[in-house]
């Protein structure tokens, strides 16, 4: 494991992504805030390219009080989807709403003095 | 700065930005993990029996091949009025989910730069798609072509079916030889189909015909008797490529693509393998190889179950057969896409089933939202190594009569990023 310095956090735009090639290793930087997260760039349904892909709102059914379906709506946290098949994961906690076994590889990341550094596996 | 890991601290060697994908992005960018997955396929002999054109963004192209001076007309007319209703077709219901709301960008192209001098765009993005995947040989099908069987005019079909078999004989399949093509037959009417086969069938790089089978048309009809004689005297296989009808009755009830997109496809190839076992289509004609695509796999080991259960009942319905529908299924060639592998317990068995050393076709269906890169096969677990090989490459080259080469024929593409 190495602690790579990526950049200043002036560098990674608020409510926006950036996706990088770390020699050879690829990481999707998520920035909400303060907070950053991190995950590789691979999905681990068929190896595609997860963090390329859009970020929408989770959809939610809605229901009245007698179960009957009120229609479908964005709900407030946020999915990364992977482009090769639509594929989607928790932006905060990288897991998928319906398979458990389907996570992405987080990937520990820090800000210190306003520089980003990224704990990528060797 | 990590307990357990031993680290250090340190600027990278190279650090550089990746592209967000979205729908103008060049194919070698969108399938850069791919690229990277098939290095280590690259002494695998790769055939893809089904991926698409995207035949509506050469529409005028096509159309204007129409061979009815009357339906160019149309056509002609239809184009200027709008270009988002493609001329002359029946776009079903779904086709405009295909992307899942711009999700998966690739299904809702071509919109990247795919301008080469004197190659065709058709051309430039398939040799970029095989070259991504590590893929030898790609054998494309239409897109919404595959609905024409529902259109109600039946001289539609006819005149699409003539232009866009011309343009892939005379534009596309020129250009690579890398790229093959199936027939497209004009299923509607068995004349018109018969012609198909003397004009195209010898045509180069044509490996067979196919028939988009979202269709009411039952495959024992008697007046289809001369067509299949035709194309087994030919030596070439017949491919139903299934697809999807939101429009049918039973469909009707399901309210999202999922549902309907999971059970319609197979809904017609479980209809057409049905009807062509039971009135006896392999005993009549023997050496007429059939091959049923795009429709995943776990189907075909049911309708085996299912049809012997009722056939040792029932046999006196079925009295061309002699031995089990089972049996005849056997010999049938199907393709893996969308392979089924939630439970590979389940996946290896229905493997064991199809027979799949010999006749499973490796099929990614690529651009289409739902493709399968080759390591879908590569990666099974319970596979041998030459199962994968057959699976992958060695089954087509057989049956579709393909000399393997002696080297590899895709090469990979640029680095990922910097495409284009």
């Amino acid at each position: 494991m190495s602690e790579i310095l990526v950049g200043a956090i002036s560098e990674f735009p608020d409510n926006d992504y950036r996706i990088l090639d770390i020699d050879g290793f690829e990481v999707g930087v998520f920035r909400r805030g303060d907070a950053l997260y991190v995950y590789e760039n691979r999905c681990p349904h068929f190896g595609g390219p997860v963090c390329q892909g859009k970020v929408l709102k989770r959809v939610e059914e809605r229901l009245s009080e007698t179960q009957a379906s009120r229609g479908l709506r964005f709900a407030g946290d946020e999915h990364i989807i992977c482009p090769w098949h639509g594929v989607e994961f928790d932006l905060k906690t990288g897991r998928n709403f319906g398979h458990a076994q389907y996570r992405l590889r987080k990937i520990p990341a820090r800000i210190k003095d306003d520089e980003v550094y990224l704990d990528i596996p060797e | 700065m990590n307990a357990t890991g031993g680290s250090s601290k340190r600027r990278p060697r190279s650090l550089r930005d990746l592209p967000k994908i979205d729908r103008s992005s060049d194919t070698r960018d969108v399938l850069a993990h791919a690229a990277k997955d098939a290095e280590r396929l690259r002494d695998y002999f790769i055939i893809d029996i089904d991926a698409h054109v995207t035949e509506l963004a050469f529409w005028s192209e096509i159309t204007n091949l129409i061979d009815s001076d009357v339906y160019r007309h149309i056509a002609a007319e239809m184009r200027q009025r709008s270009a988002a209703i493609p001329a002359l077709m029946n776009l079903q219901p779904g086709l405009t989910y295909q992307g899942l709301a711009g999700r998966i960008p690739h299904d809702d192209g071509p919109r990247e730069n795919a301008a080469e001098p004197g190659v065709h765009p058709q051309v430039v993005l398939t040799r970029r798609a095989m070259d991504s995947m590590g893929i030898d040989y790609m054998v494309v099908f239409p897109t919404p072509m595959l609905q024409l069987g529902m259109h109600p005019q039946p001289e539609v079909e006819i005149e699409l079916a003539h232009a866009f078999n011309r343009w892939m004989t005379e534009t596309v399949l020129p250009q690579d030889q890398r790229m093959k093509g199936l027939v497209y037959l004009p299923y509607i009417d068995p004349e018109a189909a018969e012609q198909a086969v003397r004009e195209f069938g010898d045509k180069p790089g044509v490996i067979g015909f196919t028939v988009c089978s979202t269709r009411y048309k039952p495959v024992h009809h008697n007046s289809y008797m001369r067509l299949y004689a035709m194309m087994q005297e030919l030596g070439k296989p017949l491919a139903f490529h299934a697809g999807y009808h939101w429009g049918d009755p039973a469909m009707l009830q399901i309210n999202r693509f999922i549902g309907m997109h999971a059970l319609s496809f197979v809904q017609f190839n479980m209809l057409h393998v049905t009807n062509w076992v039971l009135n006896g289509m392999p005993e009549r004609f023997p050496k007429l190889k059939t091959v049923w695509v795009e429709s995943g796999l776990a189907w075909v080991a049911f309708l085996m179950q299912r049809l012997d259960a009722e056939y040792v009942m029932r046999s006196s319905e079925a009295p061309l057969l002699k031995r089990l529908p089972s049996e005849y299924i056997r010999e049938m060639y199907f393709t893996t896409q969308p392979l089924e592998t939630g439970n590979l317990k389940l996946t290896e068995a229905i493997f064991d089933a199809v027979n799949a050393e010999t006749q499973l076709l490796y099929s990614s269906d690529w651009p289409h939202w739902d493709f399968n890169p080759p390591n879908s096969i590569a990666d099974l677990p319970f596979l041998t190594e030459q199962q994968k090989r057959n699976i992958l490459g060695l089954n087509s080259a057989r049956l579709f009569n393909i000399e393997v080469p002696k080297k590899k024929l895709a090469v990979p593409p640029a680095a990922p990023g910097k495409a284009g």
